[in-house]
């Protein structure tokens, strides 16, 4: 099937994912009225939660049925590239497992669940408009849908006021970071004229934009893109909210969120800005290079599993802004499959925190792991996995994910920034491994009273899926890094921006 | 075209033509996949088994094996373990005989998956049926089934009876892999996976510190051949782009420059590795220690099969070799060395096993003499005959060892059951074993008709041969090596029986009338290998003896049948051996033809043999407890091995160790520990700083955010 967006019907074709979820989404919320305080009562809570992952599958079909449309021109308000399928497959992937980690602390903390699983599809969906928008409007849209969701979701426990207190953080510092977000696309609108993103690629590399405008729009869009991807010095939210949401939720936007917020990031910068490469290059470096080291010693004295893994995740912000300072082919394929294996091994890793802590917000600290590996060996012996696949080590699909963001990282000659990525990692083995040693070498304090642990069939799913993707991924990478390449390929990259440097 | 290369194209023209049937293989995969099976099924019971003498144990007990009602686990090992090997060897054995009929020249290779590739390499996991490999399988797998079944009765009363099982499976199938495996790095799975197995089952019984030792000094020698295999695969790859052996030693002879460096180098990394796996100076020091594994494993792995590798390998590469001639001049000085080193200190050992560990030594030695001066049919057929005397010796051995004791352990008596001096006399008490180990003995020691004569004869005769080559000096001073090698070897063999089987019972009074025959699984095996120690060897009598009295007059049916069997495995390395050095003389260094020397060392084997068994009778042997080291200078040193196992401590050892003290007591502790501690100190410093700024008040978190814009804008205007 063929898409040019002459008629309205196409856009129905092309935002047939999203709409799906959207509906779905009301479907959902729907459901959880007629079916009353459903929250009091497990399975039914969780029943909710499978008819919510029914519409993920839905919007799984549709996203594989457009991978056989073919879209003629970039006239188009939404892209249907390759790009944005494997960014959708992503975003699918996060929905997926952290609905499946979601089940049991949905009826256990007494959420509401229809409305938070509502929520969640309706996050996923702003996710998709983002990867897949090319109009600034589309972006910022996207953004807000997501955004507002997320906002929902990380005050949804209001028992708790740690959950509230990180749902109005983030509301108000994301609030915040989106005026600049808007006065970005404002002055790049001025700029170029036009808010459509090949318009504006044409505009910019020709000349015929106005300078000092474009700039200022440039790095203020950047400084809304680095709030949402948590960079240094843009993510003193991300702790503190990622510590206080519900862990689900935690799990669920330090994946999904992340990775839509890059997708967007990848087409703006390196689609339309691609022209003024040389101007905003210098302080993608130096933010890139700041996230990584400040994220990952600070992550170092953390005595919170949560909070470490919250700087886990802003220093993989890090490593993935080495792909934008890069701005080549190579990058851009290595950066998607980087967020689908970060994804999935982060969620996990997120599922057996959730599973150690009781389906709450319990037993959080670090000393709380102290025999782990004796009460639950299995457990123990997945979240080591995830761990190391986080550290990046070989023959976990983490591995192969930094593996490739650092050839696409040589390709471009940022031999300084892989450098830096490197010894980061170095650093990272040390606050990951110590999570792995308190599992395995510490004897609880209390003498070892066995943690009791309760592994519910959605959380088993989510822990095998899981491991399984992350050591097929780390060891037959193969056909996925194609796909990912081949994905990227699609976005036209310019190449190796480094000759427009030397 | 070069000769060489005319050989290839008649062999693939004669594969094309002239064949009236072709050689199809007969489910070659399931001749590995026999042992692997047996592997799992008997690792699957020890662990079953091993689970519940471990539970015995954390309850505070030692679990036993029931005298008479054995679990299945004990049972089942008895099947499945000797059962894959027979089921391995019949299949073997009908394509052997498949082979026979087909008129196939070129081996045939048989691919099932591809196992490595990258986009310059590829290796495919691909077996190789060609005459030499058909020859290695079926000793094997013939050799090892009736080391199995002698297993069964040996091995029956011990409590890890099914893991015993699954690594003599284990072994027998990563020897499979080693001796059919198609490239270089297939053979170096094997390699290693032999070497795994022995390290396994020397250190069987690894709850004492001893056996442990022994079987991680066999490890750590074997690595260091190891990295020879490995740098000789590195240059070749680097020459041919590729490791399979089929195109290798197709364009070796066109590729590589005769006598060249490149070869010569290979050959010599090659034989590093072949020196380690088959226990050759100077690294043969493993061998000996090796027996503290149970006697079956000595005789199937330390002494007729991995031991061999060596031998094949380089046989296997026959063409390499050839075309280094320095390689070759090096494989058959320390064949020559080893063989006449081992037998001296064999003439002074105790312990049965060790006189037999180093009279393996020393046959080895003689093997790599014989593929070193380029008689690879002789090499190949001394590890054939030497597989069926030595198996029967060390299982002789065993059975000895294991009358023994028994009757120590019925009287409860701290003595040696290995030492020869405890023997003695055992001639009335086990006369199977007596038997048939003289068969054996008689056989080693190069006695007309038996096997041993013919292979041992031929390597002697083409060692001298050589001689008329380059390197004269040095092929006649290998020849008389053999020559006296193979003398000490009738003597010390003789001394050995003697102190064993006759003169008066040693064991003492009570134990004696413990001393029996041990039950037919053991006996029959020994049989059955006395036979082939007897018949082994008529297979390839040299055409021109066929009609003398060493031919029996032409009774034989067949003459050089192994020679004109392996002629299209080992013909091109002939071949340019003849084209550069020219071929075998028709004469020894002193004259004479092959029949008269083959009368010559017959007859001396046969007065050595007469004379030491008058010399040694006539010896007062005390038991090991009432008899002192020996005094003498030189007998000391014997008995003492020469010191070379001191020497190496001396010298390798003792400084590595102190090295890596230095290493990690200095270097590693003090200098890298230390900075390591440093850096990582002021990380956590740098990440307390960084945390301080996490306050939780939305205003200082909306502060920094402003600052970063700030810089931000601060840095594009720029």
């Amino acid at each position: 099937m063929v898409i040019d967006f002459s008629s309205n019907l196409d856009y129905v074709r092309a935002l047939l994912p999203e709409i799906i979820l959207c509906v779905w989404g009301m479907v959902v919320l729907m459901a959880g009225v007629w079916r009353g305080e459903s929250s009091e009562e497990g399975p039914r809570a969780e029943g909710l939660g499978w008819l919510a992952l029914v519409g993920v599958a839905f919007a799984a079909v549709a996203n594989g049925w457009l991978h056989g449309v073919r879209e003629v021109g970039t006239d188009g308000m939404i892209a249907v590239d390759g790009f944005r399928l494997f960014s959708n497959w992503i975003f699918l992937t996060a929905a997926l497992l952290g609905m499946l980690v979601s089940f049991a602390y949905v009826y256990r903390q007494r959420l509401q669940a229809g409305e938070y699983y509502a929520l969640m599809l309706f996050s996923v969906a702003g996710m998709m408009f983002m990867a897949g928008a090319r109009n600034l409007i589309v972006v910022f849209l996207g953004l807000e849908v997501m955004s507002i969701a997320v906002y929902a979701l990380s005050a949804f426990n209001r028992r708790d006021r740690r959950s509230a207190e990180a749902g109005l953080k983030y509301f108000i510092l994301g609030a915040f970071s989106t005026g600049f977000f808007l006065y970005g696309i404002a002055l790049t609108y001025g700029a170029t004229g036009s808010t459509h993103l090949p318009t504006i690629a044409l505009a910019v590399s020709n000349g015929t934009a106005h300078g000092a405008l474009l700039l200022f729009g440039v790095a203020l869009m950047g400084v809304g893109f680095a709030f949402k991807v948590s960079a240094v010095p843009f993510h003193m939210w991300a702790p503190d909210v990622y510590e206080g949401a519900p862990s689900p939720v935690t799990a669920f936007m330090s994946a999904g969120v992340k990775a839509a917020a890059f997708a967007a990031f990848f087409r703006v910068f390196l689609v339309s800005f691609q022209g003024a490469y040389e101007s905003w290059y210098g302080v993608m470096w130096w933010l890139s290079a700041t996230t990584m080291v400040g994220a990952n010693l600070i992550a170092l004295v953390q005595t919170n599993v949560k909070r470490m893994l919250a700087y886990s995740s802003i220093a993989h912000g890090g490593y993935l802004l080495v792909a934008i300072t890069a701005a080549n082919q190579a990058s851009a394929g290595a950066a998607l499959f980087y967020l689908l294996v970060y994804t999935v091994m982060n969620i996990s890793a997120f599922a057996v925190v959730i599973a150690v802590s009781n389906h709450g917000e319990e037993r959080l600290e670090f000393e709380d792991y102290a025999g782990l590996g004796r009460n639950q060996p299995g457990l123990a012996l997945l979240l080591t996995l995830f761990l190391l696949s986080l550290a990046g080590f070989p023959g976990t699909g983490g591995f192969m994910a930094k593996f490739q963001l650092l050839l696409g990282a040589m390709d471009a000659q940022l031999w300084v920034l892989s450098v830096i990525l490197v010894l980061s990692t170095v650093v990272s083995y040390a606050y990951y491994l110590r999570l792995a040693w308190y599992t395995w070498m510490r004897d609880p304090a209390d003498g070892g009273s066995p943690l009791p642990v309760y592994l519910p069939i959605g959380m088993r799913l989510a822990l095998v899926v899981g491991a399984a993707v992350v050591i097929w991924l780390g060891l037959f990478p193969g056909s996925v890094l194609d796909l990912a390449r081949a994905s990227a390929a699609g976005l036209g990259v310019a190449g190796p921006m480094v000759e427009i440097l030397h | 075209m070069n000769p060489p290369f005319a050989i290839l194209a008649i062999v693939q023209e004669g594969s094309e033509t002239a064949v009236e049937i072709a050689f199809e293989p007969f489910l070659p995969g399931l001749i590995l996949l026999f042992p692997l099976l047996g592997f799992l099924v008997n690792g699957a019971l020890a662990l079953v088994s091993g689970k519940r003498a471990a539970d015995v144990a954390r309850a505070g007990g030692e679990w036993t094996l029931p005298e008479n009602d054995r679990p299945s686990t004990h049972i089942l090992p008895s099947l499945v373990g000797p059962g894959v090997l027979f089921a391995a060897f019949a299949i073997v054995a009908a394509n052997f005989l498949r082979m026979q009929g087909a008129g196939f020249e070129s081996p045939v290779v048989v691919t099932y998956w591809s196992w490595i590739v990258t986009s310059t390499f590829e290796a495919a996991a691909s077996l190789q049926l060609d005459q030499l490999s058909m020859v290695m399988m079926l000793v094997v797998t013939g050799v090892g089934f009736l080391i199995h079944v002698f297993s069964v009765g040996y091995m029956k009363d011990d409590p890890s009876y099914p893991r015993y099982f699954a690594y003599l499976n284990l072994f027998v199938f990563f020897m499979l892999v080693l001796v059919s495996g198609a490239s270089f790095p297939i053979m170096f799975v094997g390699w290693e996976g032999v070497g795994l197995c022995s390290y396994l089952l020397i250190g069987f019984w690894f709850k004492d510190r001893e056996n442990a030792d022994a079987g991680k000094k066999a490890f750590i020698v074997n690595r260091i051949g190891d990295v020879g295999f490995l740098i000789a695969m590195f240059l070749l790859y680097n020459k041919f782009h590729t490791l399979d052996f089929g195109p290798v030693f197709a364009s070796a002879p066109d590729t590589l420059i005769y006598g060249g460096s490149l070869v010569t180098a290979v050959t010599l990394f090659l034989l590093l590795g072949a020196v380690g796996k088959s226990a050759q100076i100077p690294l043969y020091v493993w061998l000996p220690d090796a027996m503290a594994g149970p006697t079956p494993v000595s005789a199937l792995i330390h002494a007729a099969t991995m031991v061999t590798a060596g031998v094949y390998m380089v046989t296997r590469t026959s063409v390499l070799f050839a075309l280094a001639p320095v390689g070759g001049l090096v494989v058959a000085g320390i064949g020559a060395l080893t063989a006449l080193f081992a037998a001296t200190i064999a003439l002074a050992q105790y312990d049965i096993k060790k006189v037999l560990a180093y009279s393996t030594v020393s046959q080895l030695g003689y093997m790599f003499l014989g593929v070193g001066v380029g008689a690879y049919t002789a090499g190949v057929f001394h590890l054939m005959t030497h597989a069926f005397f030595k198996a029967l010796l060390f299982l002789g051995s065993g059975a000895v060892i294991y009358s023994i004791h028994h009757a120590l352990h019925h009287t409860h008596k701290d003595w040696d059951a290995q030492d020869m001096r405890n023997m003695g006399g055992l001639r009335k008490h086990l006369p199977v074993t007596c038997v048939t180990m003289w068969v054996a003995t008689l056989a080693i020691a190069g006695i007309w008709p038996f096997a041993g004569f013919f292979s041992k004869d031929e390597i002697i005769w083409y060692a001298g041969a050589a001689a008329e080559g380059p390197h004269t000096a040095w092929y006649v001073l290998f020849w008389a090596m053999s020559l006296v090698t193979a003398m000490m070897t009738a003597f010390y063999m003789t001394r050995m029986m003697i102190m064993t089987f006759h003169g008066e019972n040693r064991t003492g009074e009570a134990e004696r009338k413990h001393l029996h025959e041990p039950p037919p699984t053991m006996t029959v095996p020994l049989i059955v290998l006395a036979v082939l120690s007897l018949l082994g060897g008529w297979i390839n009598v040299p055409e021109a003896l066929k009609q003398s009295w060493i031919g029996m007059f032409g009774a034989l049916p067949m003459s050089e049948w192994l020679h004109h069997w392996l002629e299209p495995v080992v013909g091109m390395a002939v071949e340019i051996r003849a084209d550069h050095v020219g071929e075998f003389a028709k004469s020894a260094p002193l004259g004479g033809g092959e029949v008269v020397w083959a009368g010559l060392s017959t007859l001396m084997a046969i007065a050595v043999v007469v004379a030491s068994v008058a010399f040694v009778r006539k010896w007062v042997i005390l038991p090991a407890t009432e008899s002192a080291e020996p005094a003498g200078g030189v007998r000391r040193l014997l008995y003492r091995k020469w010191c070379v196992d001191e020497l190496y401590d001396r010298v390798v050892v003792r400084p590595i160790v102190a090295g890596s003290r230095f290493l990690w007591k200095v270097v590693d502790a003090g200098i890298v520990d230390g900075l390591v501690n440093v850096t990582g100190s002021l990380s956590r410093a740098f990440g307390f700083v960084g945390s301080m700024f996490q306050t939780g008040a939305v205003n200082t978190y909306a502060f920094i955010l402003t600052a970063g814009v700030v810089l931000i804008l601060w840095a594009v205007a720029l």
